[in-house]
Formats: structure tokens, sequence, C-alpha cells
């Protein structure tokens, strides 16, 4: 009898054995790399308001533009069972705008009316989940009709030893080429201003640090904080500015800009349906413009596959320095913008987003892992008003 | 102003002793909307708002490039 019972008991321990290395087995990742994920985000944006900057802080600011961006992620494990994600992104906008057809006012319908942008990226990232670390790279590329711009990224990241803390540093690098496009009044010679002909470039360097921290089981937050320099020619040239003393000249603005925002995002899931976002930013630079962003979201889980997420965005800006509207700017000045971006405003934002994630896919496909629609209007304090309605398709 | 947050954000933190949460205990911390980001649909949100305002950054999005010429 106690023979069996051994048996038994060593047939047990045998299955449980077996059963443990068959778990151990299932921990092995493909090397082969797989499709992640495929994200196709598009959206349709309108604005309209009185104060372009092409025609001096007066005129239509009525703009649509309809973009659309691709995103390919693959992912493999290698050899030392580390995560390698590479990251393929492809962006197309297509725009239409009253001001820019404002800089020859004679032509009908000129180039300037329309354009398409296209902007490509790459990024790979290394993740050694156990050491809780990770390293990334990244290129990507901006093209339009009168600007490019070639951008390099790099960053790392060290998650805490309990893995409730981690230490994100990226470091970005844009080079970019404008061409100079100047009002056709103040083309070959029409203007008194040693105008430069041709092209000119803009730099931007950042580096951006973050800090996020998990509270507890419902609640993390984390605080950002980015360091931007931009060199290079800041302006727009086809933008125009009025003097007093009635004269037209292109916008200009100093060859260097210095920027520090400072955020704060603390999310909180309350109960089992409520999903809190919320977010701050304290914003300045060197051109005297300082900014307060606060926003809030919040994600009812109607059912713990859809949700509702209505939101609501405060902002609120001084003006540069160097801002005046149409007629105010006074001869002698070194700068001088009439761009209505750059003057002081408070601007609300609100609008509501669906999202459907069934486990059985979206429409019953399978790899059709989620659906999200969002409409947000935007209104500001100096007449422009905006609407945007976006969508988010996922394939996983 | 700043003080005030800056004296919100150490009440927030020092009062919220952060506990250790397993992994098996993040359901909630890793759910789609918790996302310490900004999500993908927000893309051309942000694209309008950087363009249309002058404050941009901190938001763990791009910081430069591109025109924002309209």
């Amino acid at each position: 009898m106690k023979k069996i019972c051994l048996t038994v008991v060593g047939l047990y321990i045998g299955l449980f054995a077996a059963f443990s290395q068959s778990n151990t087995d299932s921990s092995y990742r493909s090397r082969k790399l797989k499709i992640e994920e495929i994200n196709l985000v598009s959206s349709y944006y309108h604005q309209e308001g009185d104060h372009a900057a092409v025609t001096g802080g007066i005129g239509s600011q009525k703009l649509t533009d309809f973009s659309n961006s691709l995103e390919v992620k693959l992912i493999r494990y290698d050899r030392a069972n580390r995560k390698q994600t590479w990251s393929a992104d492809i962006g197309l906008d297509h725009y239409t705008s009253a001001s820019s057809d404002k800089i020859d006012p004679k032509s009908v319908s000129s180039a300037s009316y329309a354009d398409t942008r296209i902007y490509p990226s790459f990024s790979f990232s290394r993740e050694n989940e156990k050491k809780g670390t990770e390293w990334g790279a990244g290129l990507s590329y901006s093209g339009e009709y009168d600007y490019t711009s070639i951008g390099a990224s790099i960053h790392g990241s060290k998650k805490t030893a309990n893995k409730m803390g981690e230490l994100t540093v990226k470091g970005q690098v844009y080079l970019d080429q404008i061409s100079l496009i100047y009002p056709i009044e103040l083309r070959d010679g029409n203007s008194t201003d040693p105008l430069k002909r041709g092209g000119d470039s803009r730099n931007s360097y950042s580096l951006a640090m973050s800090w996020s921290q998990i509270i507890n089981q419902r609640f993390q937050l984390a605080f950002l904080l980015d360091l931007v320099q931009q060199q290079g020619y800041l302006s727009l040239p086809f933008n125009r500015v009025y003097f007093t003393d009635g004269t037209v000249h292109v916008e200009r603005l100093p060859d260097s800009r210095f920027k520090v925002p400072l955020g704060f995002r603390a999310n909180y899931f309350a109960g089992d349906r409520l999903v809190l976002r919320s977010y701050y930013r304290y914003y300045f630079d060197n051109w005297g413009l300082t900014a307060h962003t606060a926003s809030l979201e919040t994600s009812v889980k109607i059912s713990p596959f859809f949700s509702v997420s209505p939101f609501y965005r405060f902002y609120q800006q001084t003006g540069v320095d160097y801002f005046e509207p149409y007629l105010t700017h006074t001869p002698g000045k070194d700068f001088y913008t009439s761009n209505f971006d750059l003057s002081k405003f408070t601007s609300h934002f609100f609008g509501s987003g669906i999202r459907l994630a069934p486990p059985k896919g979206v429409f019953g496909i399978q790899h059709f892992n989620s659906l999200e629609l969002r409409y947000g209007h935007y209104s500001r304090s100096n007449t422009l008003q905006s609407n945007i309605v976006s969508v988010h398709l996922k394939w996983k | 102003m700043i003080k005030k947050i800056g004296l919100g954000l150490l009440l927030l933190t020092g009062t919220s002793s952060c506990q250790v949460v397993k992994e098996f205990q993040k359901n909630r911390l890793n759910d789609a909307e918790m996302i310490l980001a900004n999500r993908k649909i927000e893309k051309t949100e942000l694209s309008f708002q950087s363009y249309r305002e002058g404050a941009s950054g901190a938001n763990a999005g791009k910081s430069g490039g591109g025109c924002g010429c309209n």
C-alpha cells in the first residue's frame, strides 16, 4: 500500500514538474520579427478667424487640413531575451489655406493655396525587461513645398529596482531648410529691407527628461521637462507687418529662441469604470512668452470594451515682446511681428471621444483590435475657431 | 502661481505614499486609457496646437521641426 501511495505521490510530483517544465518553455519568445501592431490615424481639421499673419494681422485665417498617418510596429526578441521594437511611420497632410493665397493676392488661386506635406520616420528600441532598461534611436523627414526638415533622436530609460519609477532622457535634433518666399510686393528690390534671397536654415536641439512614478494600483504620475534651443531663421518670410507710417515689412524675429516647458501628468483609475487623465504645463521662453496649459479627460467605461471620454483643455499665454497688431508697430525696432499665434490670448478646447475594443475584434474581425473616434472644438479669444475630427484604427 | 502648483505637487506626492505594485496587480495601470502620454488619436490635435499657440513641448512629442506657417 505504501508503495502505491509513494508511486502516486511520485507520479504527482513528476506531473507537477512536467507542467513546471512546460511553463518554463512557454516563456520562450520568438526571435523572428513579427508585426506587433498597425495604427492608422486620420484627421480632418477646419479653422476660421480674422487675423491672418500673411496679411499683417487682418484677413481670413480659413484653413482645412486632412492628415493621415500609418504606423507599423514590429518586434522580436534577441538571444539575450531583450525586446527589439522596429517602427516605421508615414504621414501625409494635405491643406488648403486662404491666407497663404495672399502671398500673391493678384493671382486667382496660386500654388501656395494648397500644399501637401509628407513625413516618414523610423525608430528602433531595445528593452531589457529584466534590468528595466531601454535605449533607442530614430530618424525622421518632413517635406513640403517651401520647407524640409530632417530629424534624429536618441533616448534611454531606466526603471527603479522595484519597477515603480522610471527615468527617461531623450535628445532630438531637427535640421530644417526654409525657402524664402516673400510677399509679392516685397520681392526683387521692391523693398528697402536688406532681405535675404533663396533659402535659410532653422535648427532645433532639445533635451527631454521625464520621471514617471507608480503611486499605487490605481494612480500613476509623470513629471516632464524639455530644454529646447532653436537657432537660425525663426521668422516666416511671407508674414507681413504694417507699421504706423503705412510701410509694409516682412516679419522679423530674433535668430535664437530658448524654450522651457515643464509638465505634469496624473492618471487615476476610480472604481471600475472611471479613468481620470490630467495634465498641466508651465512654459516660458526668452522671447517673453509664458503660458499655462491644463487639461482633464474622463474616460467612462460603459462596458469593459466600450468607453466614452469627454475632455476639456484650457490654455493661456502672454504675447511675445515683439508682437503688435496691424498698423501699430513703430519704425526703428529690431524685431516685429503681427502673428496672432504669438499674441496674448486664452483658448478653450473641448469635445469627446469613444473607444471600442471588443475581445473578438471590432466588427468581429479578430485582428481589428480597437476603433477610436474623437471630436474637438477649439475657441481662441482673438476670433480663431476650429473643429477637428479624428479616427484611430488599430490592428494587433 | 508656480509656488502654489509646486506645493500642491509636493502635497500630492507626499501624502500618497508609494506602494510596491506587483506585475499581476497592474491591470488598471496597464489599461489603454491610463497611458502616461498622449494617445495616438491626439496626434493632429497636438500638431495644430503647436502651430496655433506659442508654447509647445513637455508632452513626450516632437519639440521642433516642421513649419507651422499656416
